[in-house]
């Protein structure tokens, strides 16, 4: 599902962000990404949905590779892959329901569609009873239910998050997480970057990846 | 159909923005069309001027009637002749009694007839250019029966370097109003892009195609251009009603010129969005 192969980055001011990683996620496993800030979770995340790309090495996910696929045809790959992240990226002044309407509305979802999967999506985070509220008036936990919601629009094989759970409370953070894997129960594959070691600790089944300096420093499914 | 729903929906977000672009762009291009109506009206009374273009032959006096017949065969024979109109002595003092009343006293007084007699050369309409007309001159002055030849050199030469310098500076003003145009436009809709930053961020997140989320933007481009093309077309039409009613009678251009003039509005806009978003869209 996720391969990297001897992945490496490098930034012209910041040096090297990933030095030779290399794991890969299997279809329907569940993984920790941990590790301080700046050990390079993010930038390995960004390279998964291909918003950068590796400076040596090659990062193949649901079946495209970094050193074959097109800047144009990387939304093909972003259907596959479903991203979320720490700040929501919600827009703002629309409603939760329009906020998941929006991402099968743009990639081309018929129209009498987008209303019944719309409702599905929502009910499947929970989120059935506030789907007309506007996003400033959900709470954070809600927030990311709604932005959950817009990631399996496209009911993609992966799920990526970068720090879900970074701006919430510990009670919404384990219901982000809980949600996490019942999805993961139903056959996708959701690879979760975290520093919340508490969190990751709180579920012992779930292999953990640990990055430190943009080097993989460990892997408990190694 | 999402394209448009969305460049609507633009405008709508933004009724500011889109008036306050559509007529700058439509005052850049009012400058061309103001231009284009000088030009048309220039060339148009160019043309009147340029019929009038012959050249004259002064025969001796002496002439026989048989050089004068081979002067005629001579000058019919040339390609750019479409015309010889012979003016006897007589004929060419009626004309002056005519066209010179005040002159009378002075007529009436003379024993013999001092005007030459001339042949009139006309011209072919595509023939009347400095180049052609000197050689037919040239030409003609060759032949033993011909005394002097005129055809006003200087104002044929004056008459097309105005016709040029009109046209040079219609294609430079109106690309340099059109490239004020562009970059109108070109601005509007980066203000629009980031404007709409976030959606473009969620859209390419989700898998939205890079032609999906494009299209609203050059549509958009493509509409200001259009309506700003209306406007000039509005102005001008204003601009040459005031003056033809007010100051001294205009022609009006062709409509194919009017409709060429907002076709060309929407593809400027169209351009100038293609360039704005393909340097922009990145930076989002």
């Amino acid at each position: 599902m996720i391969r990297l192969s001897h992945v490496s980055r490098d930034f012209p001011r910041r040096g090297r962000a990933l030095d030779d990683v290399t794991f890969s996620v299997e279809k329907g496993e569940f993984v920790f990404l941990t590790g301080h800030s700046g050990s390079g979770k993010s930038t390995t995340l960004r390279m998964l949905h291909m918003a950068d790309r590796p400076t040596e090495g090659e990062v193949r996910v649901a079946g495209f590779s970094s050193k074959l696929t097109s800047d144009r045809e990387i939304w093909k790959l972003r259907r596959r892959v479903g991203f979320v992240f720490q700040d929501f990226r919600l827009l703002p002044g629309r409603t939760a329901r329009e906020n998941v309407a929006f991402a099968l509305e743009v990639t081309g979802t018929p129209r009498r569609e987008i209303g019944p999967r719309t409702s599905r999506l929502l009910s499947q985070v929970g989120l059935s009873a506030r789907t007309g509220a506007l996003v400033e008036e959900l709470s954070g936990g809600e927030q990311q239910r709604v932005s959950v919601a817009r990631a399996l629009a496209n009911e993609p094989l992966v799920l990526l998050a970068d720090e879900p759970t970074g701006n919430l409370d510990e009670r919404s953070a384990r219901g982000i997480l809980e949600l996490f894997r019942d999805l993961n129960a139903s056959g996708m594959a959701v690879l979760m970057a975290t520093h919340d070691l508490d969190l990751v600790r709180s579920i012992s089944d779930v292999r953990t990846l640990e990055l430190s300096g943009g080097r993989l420093v460990f892997d408990s499914g190694a | 159909m999402h394209a448009i729903r969305e460049a609507i929906a633009g405008f709508r977000r933004a009724p500011l923005l889109t008036a306050l672009s559509a007529t700058m762009v439509g005052l850049a291009l009012f400058v061309v069309g103001l231009f284009g109506v000088a030009t048309y009206n220039l060339h148009e009374a160019l043309s009147r001027i340029e019929d009038r273009v012959e050249v004259v032959a002064y025969v001796r006096d002496n002439a026989l009637d048989e050089e004068l017949r081979i002067l005629e065969e001579d000058v019919m024979a040339m390609p750019e002749v479409v015309g010889v109109r012979y003016v006897s002595k007589d004929q060419a003092l009626e004309a002056a009694r005519r066209d010179l009343p005040e002159f009378e006293d002075l007529f009436a007084g003379l024993d013999t007839n001092p005007l030459p007699a001339s042949m009139e050369v006309e011209l072919a309409s595509g023939a009347r250019t400095p180049d052609v007309v000197a050689r037919v001159a040239e030409r003609m002055t060759l032949h033993p029966a011909v005394e002097d030849v005129r055809y006003g050199q200087e104002w044929v030469d004056r008459l097309f370097l105005l016709q040029n310098i009109g046209g040079i500076a219609t294609l430079i003003l109106g690309s340099a109003f059109a490239v004020v145009a562009a970059l109108i436009i070109g601005t509007a809709i980066r203000i629009a892009l980031f404007a709409r930053r976030e959606e473009i961020q969620v859209m390419r997140l989700v898998g939205a195609t890079n032609g999906f989320i494009r299209r609203p933007f050059l549509l958009e481009g493509a509409i200001t251009g259009a309506l700003g093309g209306t406007l000039a077309a509005a102005a001008t039409w204003g601009a040459w009603w005031g003056v033809s009613n007010a100051v001294f009678p205009l022609s009006w251009i062709p409509w194919s010129w009017v409709l060429a003039g907002i076709g060309a509005g929407a593809a400027f806009g169209l351009l100038a969005s293609a360039v704005s978003i393909r340097r922009h869209l990145q930076e989002i």
